[in-house]
């Protein structure tokens, strides 16, 4: 029981670290509840349909369809997180600002608001169809055990989702106008950590050769199979043994998407604001 | 201004196209057959020589879905029940690297030594 406990609640809290991230960047954008639910509910869908045709996808593309499908969609999720940056370093102050001024900003906030979905539903869709297939061999394999592995899925799910709520509320306790520069910069690393873990797929399907020898081990230091580690691993893509084409990748996701929300930023009205938007 | 937006996305679209451009596909000569059976892998140890790139190959006889993966091997991938799947391996230098099932990492695991 503590076993499947485990399994589910170490799939359920990396989705829900990103809803969690997800619901405190979107505090106060009208029609959030909306998007996220429906981002969830796809994800949801997605996954198990998903595990019902994982032997399909495992053999599709010449054997590389699994592959190839997880890293398109951790690509989309990090283009998905990218554009919201970039869209809110554009309209963030503004929307603060004025925040009961319906018309463009909400008309804009939603066009946000479904590229962060997206990324909900992905994360969902991913971690999910894990949940599903584990909870489809406890059923299949049956006898008496079940129930209580079962049980122990159950408590797993609560658990995460308690981690997920916890996340969200730990964000917005943060001054909103720190709150900005802070969820600016999680997503940023929450992006790059997810870009080097498609190439960690294309990795092993064999389309990336290049750089694949370990950059590092520091497993003894603080191992990405730890809670810690987990945690870290979800929230700025840690590894404790990437390959130096992951690090690559990380490295130049984080500067793209930290030069792309600079330099898009609309030009500042008052010397002033200079200082603190360097954060 | 929605056209910088899009430029943007356009820029970090580029980079992924960069990343997937990088794609002579691997030719590995050295092939590891492994099979699952009552969540045990079949053989639980195997060797193979080190600096050449590896494809093992996974047929799962159980009826029950399993997770193969590794830390070291750097590789996590779903077999369906009585599925067979491949998974591509770099060049290793020599050790012993464990692998497997992640929803059943306490009781099937096997290592691969390489040398």
């Amino acid at each position: 029981m503590l076993g499947a406990l485990i399994i589910v609640f170490r799939e359920v809290i990396e989705a829900g670290l990103i809803v969690g991230i997800v619901l405190a960047v979107t505090k106060g954008i009208h029609g959030r509840g909306r998007w996220i639910i429906a981002g969830v509910a796809g994800g949801i869908a997605g996954a198990a349909l998903l595990a019902v045709f994982a032997d399909a996808l495992a053999n599709a593309l010449a054997g590389v369809g699994q592959e190839i499908f997880n890293a398109c969609v951790l690509g989309l999720a990090v283009c998905m997180l990218t554009w919201h940056n970039i869209w809110m370093a554009r309209h963030g102050r503004e929307m603060a600002a004025e925040l009961r001024d319906a018309g463009l900003a909400v008309k804009n906030g939603s066009r946000s608001l479904a590229a962060l979905a997206i990324v909900v539903g992905v994360a969902v869709l991913r971690e999910g169809s894990e949940i599903v297939l584990f909870l489809y061999g406890l059923v299949i394999s049956g006898g008496s055990t079940a129930l209580g592995l079962l049980a122990g899925s159950a408590l797993g799910l609560l658990l995460g989702c308690a981690v997920s709520a916890l996340t969200f509320l730990g964000l917005v306790t943060i001054p909103s106008r720190y709150l900005f520069g802070v969820t600016t910069t999680l997503i940023t690393f929450l992006a790059a950590g997810l870009a080097a873990q498609s190439v960690l797929f294309l990795q092993q399907a064999g389309l990336i050769t290049r750089l694949q020898a370990t950059a590092w081990d520091s497993s003894a230091i603080l191992s990405d199979t730890s809670l810690f580690g987990r945690l870290l691993h979800t929230l700025i893509g840690y590894s404790d043994q990437p390959s130096q084409m992951q690090v690559l990748v990380y490295g130049v996701t984080l500067a793209t998407i930290f030069t792309l929300t600079k330099l898009l930023e609309p030009g500042k009205p008052r010397a002033a604001t200079v200082a603190h938007t360097v954060a | 201004m929605r056209m910088t937006t899009f430029d943007g996305l356009k820029a970090a679209g580029g980079l992924l196209a960069a990343v997937f451009a990088i794609a002579p596909v691997a030719a590995s000569a050295e092939t590891l057959q492994l099979s699952l059976q009552n969540h045990k892998f079949h053989p639980a140890e195997a060797a193979v020589p080190a600096n050449q790139p590896l494809t093992i190959e996974i047929d799962n006889l159980d009826a029950t879905p399993a997770e193969f993966e590794s830390k070291t091997l750097r590789v996590e991938k779903v077999v369906a029940g009585h599925a067979k799947i491949s998974v591509q391996i770099r060049a290793l230098p020599p050790g012993r690297y464990r692998f497997f099932d992640d929803y059943n990492e306490d009781t099937t695991e096997g290592f691969l030594v390489v040398k």
